[in-house]
């Protein structure tokens, strides 16, 4: 075989010349009360994502189609979706791999739907800021040009929680949130984590009684699916367990310290 | 003014638990509490029964032999079983341990506690088999 014949084999792959259906949840509120399916064949290409097909029925064959999107690389939360019953995000999970089909694609699970698979992430945006995820400073000002000076091990503390990119996937996995819609969830513990764990923060006090609370921390029964969902490899399942602990320790060291020595 | 919900709100089927088996785990384990307390009801009536002389010892000890009981205790050891096992696994994520400078590894600490859990069987065994 030449090298010119090598560069276009496809070793190993399915007909990527072929086509494969995309069966698509749709909800149009003006037309009907609950989601129905429309059926789509879609050019089938290795490097084609489910969110690539979405694309091509919206430019070619129904332009009504709602979604959401952005930036096609995995990094601006936006196309999550539930591809074959698992939240994905749909700009990095292959149509190739549900080859020879079809790909089911509805909207993220656990949220409202608004349309198509467009859902309402309100209650999610509502949640974030409770948990304050930003650098809470102490009561003295840093000077003007005073800079916060940290170590490679005291960024490592955080830095995997840093990754989250708020797709909310792991809403849509968790079965505590869908059964209890109160619960704060587990990208904004994760997030509170991010900031609890930073050596330059001082807002643990002012977090915890949102996290500390039934609908905090204690509301999850460490089902994991989170961490599974998170395309991120943030882990919140790990950060949630990790703030029971100090959730714990600090209610012990309530009870049992006088108040200078907590 | 008020508009409409015109949301589509997914109702939760019953059958949820049954998509997967993390979530069929999950729900089992949330069951195992039911069986947990049931262990702590059967020491509690073990340690009266003791308390109040050997005739009722005796009862006590017929009335765990009936053959009902016997499953009845079987099946709650095997949800105690995975309540323990299963929260053995939560335990690396929740304890991040350093000692100066060196994280002690997760599966070191997930070692730690299985290691412990069979130093106080063969305690427990040594107590009550000697």
């Amino acid at each position: 075989m030449s090298e010119t014949d090598d560069k276009h084999a496809v070793p190993d792959m399915p007909d990527t010349t072929g086509t494969i259906t995309m069966e698509v949840a749709r909800f149009r509120p003006d037309r009907e009360s609950e989601p129905s399916w429309d059926s789509y064949d879609v050019p089938l290409r290795k490097e084609w994502a489910v969110l690539d097909g979405l694309n091509h029925i919206k430019d070619q064959l129904d332009g009504t189609l709602s979604y959401r999107w952005s930036c096609r690389m995995g990094i601006c939360g936006s196309c999550g979706m539930t591809v074959n019953g698992e939240p994905k995000l749909t700009c990095s999970t292959f149509l190739t791999d549900y080859a020879p089909g079809p790909v089911r694609v509805e909207p993220l699970a656990n949220f409202p739907v608004i349309r198509d698979l467009v859902v309402d992430i309100e209650d999610f945006m509502a949640k974030l800021p409770t948990v304050k995820p930003w650098l809470v400073s102490g009561d003295e000002e840093p000077a003007e040009d005073s800079e916060y000076r940290q170590t490679p091990a005291e960024m490592d503390d955080y830095r995997r929680y840093s990754m989250c990119i708020n797709c909310m996937l792991c809403y849509s996995a968790c079965p505590v949130y869908a059964l209890d819609p109160d619960f704060i969830g587990p990208a904004a513990i994760a997030l509170a984590q991010r900031y609890n764990l930073d050596s330059r923060d001082e807002g643990n006090e002012d977090r915890r009684d949102v996290l500390a609370s039934a609908e905090g921390v204690w509301a999850c029964t460490f089902v994991g699916e989170c961490s599974v969902a998170c395309p991120k490899d943030v882990d919140p399942a790990g950060a949630i367990q990790r703030y029971k602990l100090t959730a714990a320790t600090q209610a012990v060291k309530d009870l049992l310290l006088p108040r200078g020595a907590r | 003014m008020t508009t409409a919900d015109r949301r589509y709100h997914h109702p939760v089927s019953f059958t949820w638990w049954a998509r997967k088996p993390s979530y069929l785990l999950f729900v089992l384990r949330e069951l195992s509490s039911v069986f947990v307390a049931w262990f702590v009801v059967y020491l509690l009536l073990l340690v009266a029964a003791v308390s109040s002389g050997n005739e009722s010892y005796q009862g006590f000890l017929e009335w765990s032999s009936h053959p009902l009981m016997i499953a009845l205790n079987v099946i709650a050891f095997a949800f105690v079983l995975l309540h323990a096992v299963t929260w053995f696994g939560l335990a690396p994520k929740a304890i991040v341990l350093r000692l100066g400078s060196w994280r002690v590894p997760p599966n070191l600490i997930l070692a730690a506690h299985y290691g412990a859990w069979l130093v106080i069987s063969v305690a427990v065994a040594w107590v009550i088999l000697r």
